[in-house]
């Protein structure tokens, strides 16, 4: 079995990384760029740094710290919040994003999904869901950090990005982010069912249990940790080492190497 | 210390090869004419997207036929991602596209099943380790000199190129299974599928390797 993406979410606020519960009320934890070149140096196979806040007041502040946070950690990097056109997705990769996270604007217009696909390849689009569930086995998409809802189908959604051109899909589940109370399992079970193309998961980790869970039982490509991580419950080596003993292959990391 | 050409002919993002690179102490000189080419006596050739893409930036910008006299006049070349596929004959991506001819071989789609035959994510996302293929006894001397085996690469691609000859294979991985060319050599042409600029530690010492070479 190909080796599972132990992600490093970064979710930044002008110069702060901050961390907070259903993507509301924020706490402020410092210089993200402290973050990502400690987890590098802890070997995470990659970094999402995603502007919480772009988004919302449609502005877009996240060029320079990007370039800041990604000078000297030489992993993929993914960079997301508020981008909007072909133009904002190049501004983000002069400034070193690997590729984009793209949410509210796809779901405003999913047809950018294809352009940037087409333009950069689909290797640099990522489609970030946000996924709150409505009913049993049912769950809707929002925008602008789970505020807003879009009225589309999670799970029809991720197929659509997919026959457009999205190379992974980013999947949050805005009903567990920030809670640390484990993850959707069963949401992650039917979008990465439903899609030719790796998912990476998001929202709910609260222990190394909960990491091997969603790939286990939820089948995920990758996952992405935040609170886990931030608040140093967990070192990447001990979440490598959970997973190894779950039988979850991951990267092999010596520090010395 | 050595000055570096990266070609950069209008496809993906160049800034992570050239920090990569710099940060191991070369100076990047960025390619866009035959006569920067020819002056260089270090090349890469980046590369993300599709390989018509690829190939047709290249040709706009008349760099095909100085590339493979860069690649005849025996001076160090490093193809990465799509910049190691274009160094083969042809590619099946989206049509029948002809490469630069340096390596023989086709570039073709990563089969959507893995060994086992079911089905698999494609494209192959994430880092798979570096193995020796078969036919080669070592990697002393190469880009790879001092890499451990099993040492895991970033690698993010759909398609693959399937060198002719197994002595130009140089290492490679398995995605389920299905073994995909993840470094080729042919004399001092190399190409690499993974993105050693996004490879931590064991990326940067393949980069020092080539720029020792």
């Amino acid at each position: 079995m190909h080796n599972v993406r132990i992600i490093a979410r970064l979710d930044v606020k002008g110069e702060n990384l901050v961390k907070g519960v259903h993507l509301e009320g924020l706490r402020k934890l410092g210089d993200p760029r402290e973050f990502a070149r400690r987890y590098y140096a802890q070997g995470i196979d990659e970094i999402i740094l995603i502007d919480i806040v772009a988004s919302l007041y449609e502005r877009n502040s996240l060029l320079h710290l990007v370039e800041r946070t990604t000078s000297d950690v030489f992993i993929p990097i993914t960079v997301g919040g508020g981008l909007r056109s072909v133009l904002d997705v190049q501004k983000a990769l002069r400034a070193g994003a690997d590729k984009v996270a793209i949410c509210t604007a796809a779901l405003k217009r999913p047809e950018l999904v294809r352009e940037i696909a087409g333009t950069f390849g689909s290797q640099c689009m990522v489609v970030d869901i946000q996924a709150k569930r409505k009913a049993p086995g049912q769950w809707e998409a929002y925008f602008d950090n789970g505020r807003e809802h879009s009225g589309r189908d999670v799970v029809e959604w991720a197929r659509q990005v997919a026959d457009l051109g999205a190379g992974e899909i980013l999947l949050t589940s805005v009903d567990r982010e920030g809670t640390a109370k484990g993850m959707d399992l069963e949401l992650i079970q039917k979008v990465t069912a439903a899609v030719p193309i790796p998912v990476i998961v998001s929202g709910g980790v609260g222990s190394a249990e909960d990491f091997t869970d969603a790939v286990n039982v939820g089948k995920a490509d990758a996952v992405a940790m935040a609170h886990v991580l931030h608040y140093n419950h967990q070192t990447v080596a001990q979440l490598r080492e959970h997973a190894i003993a779950r039988g979850v292959p991951v990267r092999r990391f010596d520090s010395a190497a | 210390m050595s000055t570096v050409g990266l070609v950069d002919y209008g496809i993906g993002n160049l800034l992570s090869v050239a920090r990569a690179f710099e940060h191991e102490g070369a100076t990047i000189k960025h390619v866009h004419t035959p006569e920067e080419l020819r002056s260089c006596d270090r090349l890469i050739l980046p590369g993300v997207g599709a390989f018509a893409d690829g190939m047709k930036g290249l040709w706009s910008r008349d760099l095909v036929e100085p590339l493979c006299e860069y690649a005849r006049a025996g001076k160090p070349f490093l193809g990465i991602c799509l910049g190691m596929q274009m160094l083969f004959d042809a590619s099946e991506e989206f049509g029948e596209h002809q490469g630069l001819g340096l390596i023989p071989g086709r570039v073709v789609a990563i089969p959507a099943v893995g060994i086992d035959r079911r089905p698999h994510k494609i494209p192959h996302i994430g880092w798979s380790p570096l193995t020796l293929p078969p036919e080669r006894s070592t990697w002393e001397s190469t880009p790879l000199q001092g890499i451990r085996y099993g040492e895991p690469a970033y690698f993010v691609h759909s398609f693959t190129a399937a060198p002719k000859h197994e002595p130009d294979r140089l290492a490679d991985c398995h995605y389920n299974g299905v073994v995909i060319s993840a470094m080729v050599a042919r004399g001092n042409v190399f190409g690499a599928q993974f993105h050693p600029e996004k490879s931590g530690a064991m990326g940067l010492r393949i980069i020092r390797n080539f720029l020792a070479l």
